[in-house]
């Protein structure tokens, strides 16, 4: 049991005095920015993010997914008491949640929703504590054919599990693969897209696709659509806690189901909001009163502990693959990635062998953090929800504001402010065109070092492509890949088939 | 998921189309697919003793870029319902500039001005104009936010931001 050996040691990393301190500053950030429009996980870690480059990188790195987990605590407590979805992943909690609140039951609804994203997160912390040395393993024996067909899968998943119209979703990949190649060739040193411009040398940098693609755009969505804060009373009284605790094991077969679904989806890329839907279809599904699920007269406690637990189990699960391969599983994981770059580390495999401390102190940081945010949350919750009444026309131009600041300390140009608020633009147009933003940010951190491992495995079989098959490994990763790729044009194909006898 | 602004009547009439956005985009994308392919051909898209030139890579994702693009621009133009569906209406295109505008300005002024003062520019402008805020109330939140950062990140932080010439004035820079 190396494993548990090595958690041990993790705590004593983690446990240390100054380590829970940024643990607590990150849980209680994470929760604003959850619950505030315009903030969220990736981009509230990516505005963070400069602040922690003279940090010891554990350290660092305890903060930032620390304000990981308590963004996704926050999300539910804004979709449960405002109907507004403070994320993404928590858009599935609204159709019970928000129900729940309005009968006067938001108390149970909210404790259901800590209580199953604590479980999520749980199960999928164990998930990564002994799948994750196992993963790192294998892939020690990687080259670079099978890191590019790793990759390949991770883009080939965007297009075949995710719900985007596929050629939307191709589009906006290779925009970001585009985006990458901007800058400085990292084989050969040539210049490439520069057009003679000296801001372009440095290439985009992916922090700010984020801040803007997913703050900047957020905000002006929310304008948009012209949103007034009304809402129910966040107080969680300790009879309800406990009432609806004695009730939370009725659903373990929809706790682990939608943990399960969470697991997966977090690790092949499909993120945390796909796997929010997924979980919340199939509890339904297998209900036996699905009509009950989002209807106002009956809403289900049910219909919230399936996706809190599905995301929360997804957004830790997607932890794994940035960890072992260097691949991040959601846009918030590739923000961490970017961090682990800045801070000198290397993502792959070779974390589990060099930088022991850092690894196991990170994933018993997510145990500690989980308990801590959990605790906060159920606390706190009435604090949180007041934020909300804040008029929007103070916090927009503030948030604008903290953008900006992030921006540009990412490296202090303010030609970064400029790319933020274009980026901020193209963002709003292309999530209300549904092209999917996930996929972008992926290949602009990925686009470099998928290019290069392509390269690589190329040069090495002087250019055949048959090296992506030349053994049984690289042959199942590209072979899934297409399988996975090819999925939606096959079912559309399929469908229209059917309609058509 | 989204509560309506009440009160006022809004103005539903379509400011432009789904498919007017849907085919823009496209095409955008597609003349970026061209740049890169373009730009890729120039610095040498093939093969050389050392292997795959820098080209290499970016041309097939252009190639790729342009072909999804293309794909996505017919589809616009064939679906019939992108051509009533009103990307935003002319209420929300309203809504959408009130805030474009003042945050171009903003950035803008950045670099003149510099981030405190510009910022606490922006949150007034937001608060006196959108939010109907007195000025007494006004004024306090525009200049303690801004002065709050400025703590955080110059005393705190020690990161520099972009300064103008109040800063100067004052004697903090």
């Amino acid at each position: 049991m190396q494993e548990i050996q090595s958690l041990i040691a993790g705590f004593g990393v983690a446990l240390s005095a100054y380590n829970v301190l940024l643990m607590l500053i990150g849980i209680v950030l994470g929760v604003l920015i959850g619950v505030l429009p315009g903030l969220g996980g990736a981009n509230g870690v990516a505005i963070l993010l400069p602040l922690t480059f003279s940090m010891p990188p554990t350290s660092a790195i305890i903060m930032l997914s620390s304000i990981y987990w308590g963004a996704l605590f926050g999300g539910a407590i804004t979709s449960i008491l405002f109907n507004i979805p403070g994320e993404p992943w928590s858009v599935a909690t609204t159709f019970d949640g928000y129900p729940l609140a309005q009968k006067n039951r938001a108390g149970e609804a909210l404790t259901a929703a800590f209580t199953s994203s604590f479980i999520g997160a749980f199960i999928a912390t164990l998930v990564l504590t002994f799948l994750s040395p196992v993963v790192a393993g294998f892939a020690l024996k990687f080259g670079p054919p099978e890191y590019f067909a790793v990759c390949l899968l991770t883009f080939c998943a965007f297009v075949g599990m995710s719900h985007d119209p596929p050629f939307k979703t191709i589009a906006s990949m290779m925009l970001g693969f585009g985006l990458a190649a901007v800058g400085q060739d990292s084989v050969t040193g040539t210049l490439r897209l520069t057009f003679g411009q000296t801001e372009l040398l440095k290439g985009f940098d992916f922090l700010i696709a984020v801040i803007g693609l997913f703050g900047i755009s957020e905000i002006i969505q929310t304008l948009e659509e012209g949103l007034s804060f009304r809402g129910g009373n966040g107080k969680i009284k300790l009879d309800t806690v406990l009432k609806t605790w004695r009730e939370l094991p009725r659903y373990w077969i929809t706790s682990l189901r939608s943990s399960a679904v969470g697991c997966f989806m977090g690790i092949v890329p499909g993120g945390a909001t796909p796997a929010s839907f997924m979980a919340y279809g199939l509890a339904k599904r297998m209900s036996k009163k699905p009509k009950d699920f989002g209807s106002t007269q009956n809403p289900q406690i049910e219909g919230v502990v399936a996706p809190e637990t599905a995301a929360h189990a997804a957004g830790t699960s997607a932890l794994l693959p940035m960890l072992t391969l260097g691949v991040p599983g959601s846009p918030t994981a590739a923000v961490l990635l970017g961090g682990l770059l800045i801070w000198g580390l290397q993502p792959g495999p070779m974390l589990f062998v060099e930088q022991k401390d850092f690894v196991w102190g990170l994933i018993a940081s997510i145990y500690l953090g989980n308990i801590v945010g959990f605790i906060v949350v159920l606390a706190f919750v009435p604090q949180f929800a007041a934020i909300l009444r804040i008029p929007f026309s103070i916090i927009a131009p503030s948030i604008l504001a903290i953008c900006a600041v992030g921006a540009f300390t990412v490296s202090t140009s303010i030609f970064d402010i400029y790319m933020m608020l274009i980026f901020g633009i193209v963002g709003y147009i292309f999530k209300k065109l549904k092209y999917p933003l996930a996929p972008l940010v992926l290949a602009i951190v990925l686009g470099d070092r998928t290019e290069e491992a392509f390269r690589q495995a190329m040069l090495s079989s002087g250019g055949n492509l048959g090296v992506f098959f030349s053994n049984g490994l690289v042959g199942s990763l590209t072979a899934l890949a297409i399988a996975i790729f090819v999925w939606p044009f096959i079912s559309q194909a399929m469908t229209r088939l059917k309609s058509a006898t | 998921m989204s509560s309506h602004d009440q009160g006022e009547a809004t103005d539903d009439r379509s400011a432009a189309s789904v498919r007017s956005l849907e085919t823009v985009t496209a095409a955008v994308l597609f003349a970026l697919g061209v740049v890169l392919i373009a730009d890729s051909l120039r610095i040498g898209a093939g093969w050389t003793d050392e292997g795959p030139q820098s080209g290499y890579f970016p041309f097939y994702i252009g190639i790729f870029l342009c072909i999804s693009s293309l794909v996505n621009f017919v589809r616009a133009i064939r679906d019939p319902e992108t051509a009533t569906e009103a990307f935003l209406t002319r209420h929300q295109a309203s809504m959408v500039m009130s805030l474009l505008l003042p945050t171009t300005i903003f950035v803008v002024a950045i670099g003149f001005i510099g981030i405190y003062v510009a910022s606490a520019l922006l949150i007034a402008w937001f608060m006196h104009q959108l939010g109907k805020f007195p000025w007494s109330h006004t004024a306090p939140i525009a200049i303690s936010i801004p002065a709050v950062l400025f703590c955080l990140f110059e005393l705190w932080f020690k990161m520099p931001l972009p300064k103008g010439p109040l800063e100067q004035l004052l004697g903090v820079v």
